[in-house]
């Protein structure tokens, strides 16, 4: 992959590329724009050169949609093409990070990307029964077409074709090798085998199933998609949540973060065979799952962000629950940081493997831990300022490493800020009810949302109809731009150091397949 | 000399050591498991794994060949042959007359060709892979075990167990230098021919960092149970080896009676259990290497074996 090319003088800001088209009326809180095919290729070019970052790139029917992000002014639109002759151009052509997104698009919808790079299907792996199952759907016929993998040539080059069922119980995925001895020449991925067909349920669903929906996209992230499913609804229907259910909110957002940070840590340093801090981490895990059940009534706080607020208060005991746990991680996560940072052998393992380099990082606009230690420091909380994070003191930790040490470091801190957020949460906690009634809307409402999941931005875009019910919702999963990045990050590691590499990125299945 | 106590005592040493050795896996499993906080599996669970395995049907390949087959016996049996050799809690076995410290090393050699071989047979990428990398260690772990032999062979004037056992016993061996390299390196070379951490991980499920396991991948039932015996069987060998050598205090000596053999027998599980409590500490408390780090630690282990070897040469007193 090449470098990011510098950043032409001239090229046009996210507002002018809006000005460039159509406004479209009701979509809120960013505007959304209808452009040309020229304007599309114009924001394709503004990409490259960095100096918009892409959000997601989504289909519908007859159109596709491009979110951007310009990252010094914080400020998000959306682009979007029809295409009634059923094809666009490519974005991924000229910007590497779209490519899988716009394979995900000609497998749901039909739609034709001219001229991307790589037109193999992504997600539809020919096992459905049917192909094109949001666009123009037909049943298809025969067996599964075979899928060619990215052909290597070379002497002394062999292929270990891993997974998609692994020897661990961890999500499906298929993972092409090819090494040269044990050093990875390349790494190609295969995803899909958990696709769920949730944008296929939500078309039509009612905003109670929806926000069901959201919350079952990744169970690891139930909070932080379900978050973002509410608040792209709650912005199209122009209704805010009660001030106590958005600080909750932030209290489960936390809780989820710490909880997977945990479980991260202690995973990373167990794929190195260093099992005591995972011993040590797994614990920690569980009390933050244990002291989120006692307070929202389940483990992974499922189902408790609701659009308008969230289903139901903090339990009576919850806050002193959760103040224990946090007063426990407090004193029992110092030591085992330490232990980390003083285990040579451990250290050996993770410094200066799998380096992912800043430039990549900014170019695939890799959020959370991915982005942070290859110094991308965008964390939408502190960006967007979403309420509370505009009323609450944190830092958004940064590094340049771009090592797996520098992404178990950077949970470190993360967990570190969690840990003073929910103690933040819990001393301002407003009073005040925690649930707005949404009344149902008779006109087309757009609403969208950008929330920070523990893994990274996580993006939910939706259209109501006139009937109130859902007509299109995309979320967007962080792992999409993440993925891609650890095949990059792999290349030139050894093949034994991969689950270690792969661990530190902990990208979503679930999430990207949906 | 009396044949049959002899032949008895020998087929008593080769019972223990077929009975124990599950039973030294469990313990330090066991022991892992409440180092990490956690109540670990039963110590029995071991011996439970290998009735269960024995009980299940095969699953072969459908490309395996003959070899496939035959070499979870032959492991087992050439396994079980150089851990009968090993005096256990008695010195002077009927069978160590026969077979020397050199004769283990070459068994234990045959078995590892034999796996090594069955990794690649089915033709899976991980046997492959794990066949390659146990062959790498191997080219190192074993010159560095014959150079151990040397050493001892030097000091003791022997390499038969029975007599360097007696010998290291004795007052006479003194504190040598060579002796403590030699000690070290073969801790490191146990260490890589067991699979344990830092070298490879036998509890890991991760087939991309497997040794040992990315071999035996393709087995299972009875195939499989015979190959996990083996292990156990080399567990054991290694830390008898290990104290025979080093610490061969409360060896029963030969021909001694049935008073001796049972004290023999209780220093014998005394040292397994210190054996097996230090490796589960040691396990805990380190993280696996590169595998590209793997020859630098058993290089060590080769250059300490050499070392101690030329100091001989040197002086016959270090």
């Amino acid at each position: 992959m090449s470098e990011m090319r510098t950043p032409v003088p001239d090229a046009p800001s996210l507002g002018e590329l809006l000005a460039a088209g159509r406004a479209v009326p009701g979509h809120r809180p960013w505007p959304r724009a209808v452009v040309d095919v020229d304007d599309w290729g114009l924001a394709a070019e503004c990409l490259t050169q960095g100096s918009v970052t892409l959000l997601g790139l989504w289909g519908e029917a007859e159109a596709v949609h491009m979110a951007l992000l310009d990252e010094p002014a914080a400020a998000i639109g959306v682009l979007s093409l029809s295409c009634p002759e059923g094809r666009f151009p490519s974005v991924g052509e000229l910007h590497a990070p779209a490519i899988r997104l716009e394979r995900a698009i000609q497998d749901l919808f039909g739609l034709e990307a001219t001229g991307l790079p790589d037109a193999r299907p992504w997600l539809d792996h020919g096992r459905w029964g049917f192909r094109r199952p949001l666009g123009n759907a037909e049943r298809a016929a025969g067996a599964a077409p075979p899928y060619p993998f990215l052909p290597v040539e070379g002497e002394h080059l062999h292929r270990i074709p891993v997974g998609p069922v692994h020897a661990g119980i961890i999500e499906p995925g298929h993972f092409r090798f090819t090494a040269s001895g044990e050093t990875i020449v390349r790494l190609e991925q295969r995803l899909g085998y958990v696709h769920k067909g949730i944008e296929g349920l939500m078309t039509g669903a009612d905003l109670a199933r929806g926000a069901e929906l959201a919350g079952r996209v990744s169970g690891d992230s139930a909070v932080a998609c379900a978050l973002a499913f509410a608040r792209a609804a709650e912005a199209a229907l122009q209704v805010e949540a009660p001030r106590r259910a958005q600080w909750l909110r932030a209290l489960m957002a936390e809780l989820e973060r710490l909880a997977n940070h945990f479980g991260d840590i202690g995973a990373i340093c167990n794929d190195a065979a260093f099992s005591l801090m995972h011993a040590h981490c797994g614990v920690l895990r569980e009390q933050v799952l244990r002291a989120a059940d006692r307070s929202f009534g389940h483990r992974l706080m499922r189902d408790v962000v609701v659009p308008g607020g969230v289903a139901h208060d903090l339990e009576p005991q919850g806050a002193a629950a959760i103040a224990a746990m946090i007063a426990e991680a407090r004193r029992r996560f110092p030591p085992l940081v330490e232990l980390y940072d003083n285990t040579a052998s451990l250290q050996d393992r993770t410094v200066g493997t799998g380096i992912l380099r800043p430039a990549l990082a900014r170019r695939f606009g890799a959020g959370g831990f991915i982005g942070r230690a290859s110094g991308r420091g965008f964390d939408a909380r502190r960006a967007m300022g979403y309420p509370p994070y505009d009323e609450l003191e944190f830092l958004v930790p940064g590094l340049e490493a771009g090592d797996v040490d520098a992404r178990v470091w950077i949970r470190i801190r993360e967990v570190e800020q969690s840990l003073g957020l929910v103690e933040q949460i819990l001393a301002r906690l407003p009073g005040g009810p925690v649930r707005e009634e949404i009344a149902t809307a008779h006109a087309v409402h757009e609403g969208m949302a950008l929330v920070e999941g523990f893994r990274g931005d996580v993006l939910a875009w939706l259209r109501f109809d006139a009937s109130g019910r859902i007509e299109r919702c995309h979320l967007r999963d962080p792992s999409w731009f993440q993925w891609p990045l650890l095949e990059a990050a792999i290349e030139g590691n050894i093949v034994a150091d991969f689950p270690l590499c792969n661990k530190s990125f902990n990208c979503s299945y679930s999430g990207h397949d949906l | 000399m009396a044949l049959m106590p002899d032949l008895l005592a020998q087929f008593l040493q080769m019972a223990l050591v077929l009975a124990l050795a599950p039973l030294l896996t469990g313990f330090v499993r066991k022991l892992k498991g409440r180092l990490l906080r956690r109540r670990g599996p039963p110590v029995l669970q071991p011996y439970r794994d290998l009735l269960r395995l024995l009980r299940k049907e095969v699953v072969l390949a459908e490309n395996a060949s003959w070899l496939f087959r035959a070499a979870p016996y032959l492991i087992f049996a050439t396994t079980w042959v150089a851990a009968a050799l090993v005096p256990t809690f008695a010195t002077g076995l009927l069978y160590s007359w026969s077979a020397d410290l050199i004769a283990i090393i070459a068994l234990l050699g045959s078995a590892r060709f034999l796996l090594a071989l069955a990794g690649m047979d089915v033709g899976t990428s991980f046997g492959g892979i794990g066949s390659s990398r146990e062959v790498m260690i191997a080219s190192l772990a074993e010159p560095a075990m014959l150079l151990i032999a040397f050493t001892v062979a030097l000091v003791a004037g022997s390499t038969q167990l029975s007599t360097v056992a007696a010998f290291m016993g004795s007052p006479e061996v003194g504190l040598r230098v060579s002796l403590g390299m030699a000690a070290i390196a073969l801790v490191m070379v146990a260490i890589a021919e067991n699979a344990r951490i830092p070298v490879d991980n036998p509890a890991t499920h991760l087939e991309l960092t497997m040794v040992h396991e990315a071999m035996v991948l393709e087995y299972s039932g009875r195939h499989l149970a015979m190959i996990e015996f083996a292990s156990h069987l080399k567990l054991l060998l290694y830390v008898s080896l290990i104290a025979c050598l080093f610490v061969p205090w409360g060896l029963a000596p030969h021909g001694a009676g049935p008073a001796a053999f049972a004290a023999g027998a209780a220093a014998w599980i005394g040292k397994l259990a210190a054996g097996g409590t230090l490796l589960a500490v040691f396990e805990t408390a380190i993280a696996k290497m590169r595998v590209f780090r793997v020859p630098e630690f058993l290089g060590a282990a080769l250059m300490l074996g050499l070392l101690a070897t030329l100091l001989m040469f040197v002086s016959r007193s270090l």
